[in-house]
């Protein structure tokens, strides 16, 4: 009787997110800077694309309202022509993770304000903070990590747990109900922490039809809807902690041996779910086997159904085509399904496929390509409300009586670096948690915010909370 | 290959050794033994003079792979055909096969002794007797390369430095060659000074001190008494050489890491942790084996037990008790431990602990492709990719070693001895351990063999501690043709 509630829902761009038109800046115009320069058009900002070759950029032009400019946009010249040196953001995403860099360091030096870089390759990824500050990168992305994440994500967790997830995929709200009997049930919240180690925090309480932002008195009753917020690395143990059963999946065998089967196998590693990648190339393959000491490796064609049979697909607790090609990875999922495999996760790039088999019998369906798209549209939209600390995103909770609203903390203010428990918030409302250099923080009356923090606020939607400034009461500071 | 080089090279080895065999003349010319000095001078002087001349060879800087390899083995030939002369001049050891023998099993850190009276003997004979061990420990070459100013070549010095270093694979600890060999033989010095003072300390006699680090530095195992370390009866000084003897065994390289605080890298490193595990396994059950021996003194079993495991794996071949007389299981045990030897990059011989791990590893993968084709499997070690140039050397370096090995037996067993004697004999020169089973046993020794056999064991003794390939590179006749066209230098790879 853990099940809740109502899936949260987006609340459209209302009149709460201000109009912030940016300049932008886009190097590259692959399949994903494409789609950028796509999205980012609709939602109204000016935008300039660099690419070397004319033929795309001429097409892009001539279908969107974009400037280009054809050159190496690793070039300050090129960059400067495309005006950089006032631009509010600067993507670089051609699928050189060098140039991109390269370009990112320039722009920054000539003066974009922020910039973000496509950065796939493993070597790098590993030290993507410090590569972070000595570039001035704002953001870096990493489609294929993104799309590993997302599957891994799917994978994880029963489908029916309402969750919301926040900071691209790194921080996310779950919604509960207090079992009886269970470890939960008549403690007083100020307990939470010992029990959970720190690592959720319960936001809202919903009881007898009420909801309500509990203080550290609270004690918690059996049939009690609580959302708690967590880092989504400490989901499993916070599952685990309230016993609640997550889909039963031990190992897992994925087709096609990419960066993101590479990302996905490191995943489920740590989680300690057995991996099996079945790749065709020989050479990949002994890479993979030096990468990778848990799994095993096969070197076989994984779109046979005969070598599927022989290397035992119907052992498996889920099959995860990531091959090169769509067509492939769908008819894998079918076949693997049709034979009776719980879970698929199937990797589709062209989604207009989907419309072609009865999608139903996929269970999931990962596109990284869009998955990235939409993180920096997310990352873009949320730099346009950031400079005054506007608020970024906004969900709402517990059936519409509670949002949550990402925000990211300004480069001013009061409340910077002043512990929590010396900052005066409204009432019923409550910081859930605080994502700063990739890592999530589940707040304490010691944290502080520092600026540049992603912080998730819970609050009643009544409050009409569109800055960051609006949840603290206003004898909180002297700004 | 290129004659002048090689020439070149041997003249310097000379040259060092002449060097370093001053020390024992001065302890001749203190202790006032007039026969041992004359004999010290002459032969100085005798290797002095030989060597400068070959040094003044003229000759080009760069040394092919295939000079490295000349010159290690015909270098630690001469070294050894002039490290005799000592022991022959001053007429201590008669005839010069027998002092051949000795200067061999000295060098290549065996300790293998014709010697059937060691008391009586001169302290500068004895001194350079047990000095040889320690030249032999960490090598002539590398010596040379950690002095010796290298002329600038394109990495030349790494075919030096691999002809001689013992394991699969050389691995730099530092960009240069020479710092490599600098800071592996500071290393070695520093381990070597520290367990002269520990003894001292333990009042052992100063000298006593001296040779016994030696010994044990080198894994060597040449004592100064008939009776080896028994002669100490103080249980602190039997354990502080078998603990000293067990850290002689350890990858020099893993010391470095110590040092530069990589502690982590050092206690993960795989062959370390299962020469350790080896070690104290077989401490355990020989000790548990030989427990009825000591009646009532359990501990002793055990002290006896580790001593001489110590000794015996890291190839040193002190003794403290007499294993020749344990039950079968225990020798047999020991025999086994012989063969597996000390780790990659210490002083001591053997197999390596390292190669069997590959082998055993390598085993595993190819076990597991029979049952399952398409299973892609690689041998890893410290969680680094085994290259399939290293794994196909130890296999190689492997069927060499059966080989070699089942040869010399067979020609030590024209002598007629027992068949343990002839095995153990063999088994224990050509890893470098000194005493063997039954007639060579601790309290043993090799004279009673043939000039042919002596012949046989010394070879098999430089094969050991040569590591087999530079050696067998010398009888191949390819070598020995003149380099006529000035082939660029293979580049060497740098692995694990």
């Amino acid at each position: 009787m853990y099940i809740c509630l109502f899936p949260a829902r987006e609340v459209p761009e209302n009149q709460r997110f201000k109009e912030n038109r940016m300049k932008i800046v886009i190097v590259g115009n692959g399949k994903i800077g494409h789609l950028l320069v796509e999205q980012l058009a609709k939602e109204g900002h000016d935008i300039v694309v660099i690419d070397t070759t004319y033929e795309k950029l001429h097409y892009t032009q001539e279908k969107l309202d974009v400037a280009i400019v054809v050159g190496n946009g690793a070039s300050v010249d090129v960059l400067k022509e495309a005006g950089t040196e006032d631009c509010d953001l600067l993507l670089a995403v051609t699928n050189s993770d060098e140039v991109n860099l390269l370009t990112a360091l320039l722009g920054r030096k000539i003066g974009a304000k922020n910039t973000v870089a496509r950065v796939r390759n493993r070597d790098y990824d590993r030290e993507m903070n410090l590569l972070n500050t000595s570039f001035g990168l704002s953001f870096s992305i990493n489609p294929e990590k993104t799309a590993a994440r997302e599957i891994f994500r799917l994978l994880q967790f029963p489908s029916f747990l309402t969750r919301s997830s926040f900071a691209g995929g790194r921080a996310e709200l779950v919604e509960l109900m207090a079992q009886e009997g269970g470890i939960l049930e008549g403690k007083r919240l100020d307990q939470l922490p010992a029990i959970l180690n720190k690592k959720a925090l319960i936001c809202t309480i919903e009881r007898d039809n009420e909801v309500i932002v509990p203080s550290g008195s609270f004690v918690i009753q059996a049939e009690d809807k609580m959302s708690f917020s967590s880092a989504t690395a400490d989901l499993p143990f916070l599952l685990r902690k309230l016993n609640i059963k997550t889909q039963n999946i031990k190992n897992v065998l994925i087709i096609g041996g990419s960066t993101t089967a590479f990302y996905l196998a490191n995943y489920l590693k740590r989680v300690g779910i057995g991996v099996t990648i079945m790749e065709m190339d020989k050479d990949r393959c002994e890479k993979l086997c030096e990468l990778l000491p848990e799994a095993d490796i096969i070197c076989a064609d994984g779109s046979k159904q005969s070598i599927l049979n022989e290397e035992g697909i119907s052992k498996v607790d889920a099959v995860i085509p990531l091959t090169g090609y769509d067509e492939v990875n769908i008819m894998i999922s079918l076949y693997a399904k049709s034979i009776g495999v719980k879970k698929t996760v199937t990797k589709v790039n062209r989604l207009e496929y989907l419309s072609l088999v009865d999608t139903t019998e996929l269970d999931a369906i990962v596109s990284p390509k869009s998955l990235t798209a939409n993180e920096i549209v997310r990352y873009v939209r949320a730099v346009s409300q950031s400079r005054d600390g506007s608020v970024e995103t906004l969900s709402t909770i517990n059936n519409g009586r509670a949002e949550a609203l990402g925000f990211t903390v300004p480069e001013t203010g009061f409340f910077l670096n002043v512990p929590l428990r010396d900052l005066k918030l409204k009432k019923a409302v409550l910081i859930a948690s605080i994502v700063r250099n990739e890592q999530v923080i589940i707040p304490d009356g010691n944290t502080c915010l520092m600026r540049g923090d992603s912080i998730i606020v819970i609050a009643d939607p009544r409050r009409m909370i569109s800055n960051l400034t609006d949840i603290f009461l206003d004898n909180g500071g002297n700004a | 290959m290129n004659y002048r080089i090689v020439a070149k090279y041997i003249g310097f080895i000379m040259l060092v050794e002449a060097v370093f065999m001053v020390p024992a003349l001065f302890i001749g010319m203190f202790r006032g033994e007039d026969g041992a000095v004359t004999a010290l001078v002459f032969s100085i002087l005798l290797t002095f003079a030989i060597g400068l001349v070959l040094s003044r060879v003229r000759s080009g800087n760069s040394i092919s792979m295939e000079d490295g390899f000349v010159i290690c083995a015909l270098g630690w030939i001469v070294m050894s055909l002039f490290g005799a002369l000592p022991f022959w001049f001053s007429r201590e050891i008669p005839r010069y096969i027998d002092c051949w023998f000795e200067t061999v099993s000295g060098f290549t850190t065996t300790g293998s002794s014709i010697l059937t009276a060691i008391e009586g003997i001169p302290y500068s004979i004895l001194y350079w007797r047990s000095f040889t061990h320690w030249i032999g420990g960490m090598g002539v070459l590398v010596f040379l390369l950690a002095i010796v100013r290298m002329p600038k070549g394109n990495g030349e010095p790494f075919n030096l430095m691999r002809a001689e270093s013992p394991g699969p694979a050389v691995g730099k600890i530092a960009p240069k060659i020479s710092e490599t060999a600098k800071i592996t033989y500071i290393i070695y010095f520093a381990l070597t000074v520290s367990m002269m003072v520990v003894l001292v300390i333990e009042g052992m006699p100063v000298f006593d001190a001296v040779v016994n680090a030696f010994a044990t530095a080198g894994t060597g195992g040449f004592a100064i008494w008939n009776n080896s370390i028994a002669h100490y009866e103080s249980q602190v000084m039997q354990m502080t050489i078998a603990v000293y003897m067990a850290l002689f065994g350890v990858n020099f390289s893993v010391y470095y890491l110590l040092l530069t605080k990589h502690f982590r890298d050092a206690f993960l490193n795989e062959e370390f942790r299962w020469y350790w595990g080896i070690m104290i396994g077989a401490t355990i059950l020989i000790g548990i084996n030989i427990i009825p021996m000591y009646p009532g003194n359990t501990g002793q079993a055990f002290r006896d037990s580790f001593f001489t495991v110590s000794s015996i794996m890291t190839t040193t071949g002190f003794g403290t008790a007499d294993f020749d007389k344990w039950p079968e299981f225990s020798r047999y045990f020991l025999l086994i431990i012989m063969m597996i030897g000390a780790s990659a990059g210490s002083t001591g011989g053997g197999m390596k602990v390292s190669r069997l791990l590959l082998i055993f590893k390598h085993l595993k993968v190819q076990m597991a492709n029979m049952i399952h084709p398409r299973r892609v499997c690689i041998v890893r070690m410290d969680g680094r990719r085994v290259e399939d140039s290293v794994m196909f050397g130890t296999t190689a370096y492997m069927a060499a070693y059966m080989i070699i090995m089942i040869v010399s037996m067979m020609i030590v067993a024209l002598d007629g001895k027992d068949l343990e004697t002839t095995i153990s004999s063999v088994i224990c020169t050509f890893n470098n351990i000194g005493p063997g089973l039954h007639m060579v046993g601790t309290t043993g020794n090799f004279s009673a063999f043939s000039d042919l056999s002596k012949l046989v064991l010394s070879f098999d003794m430089l094969l050991g501690r040569l590591e087999i390939f530079p050696l067998l590179f010398m009888l191949s006749p390819g070598v020995w043709k003149r380099n006529t066209v000035n082939t660029a230098p293979k580049k060497t790879k740098k692995s694990v």
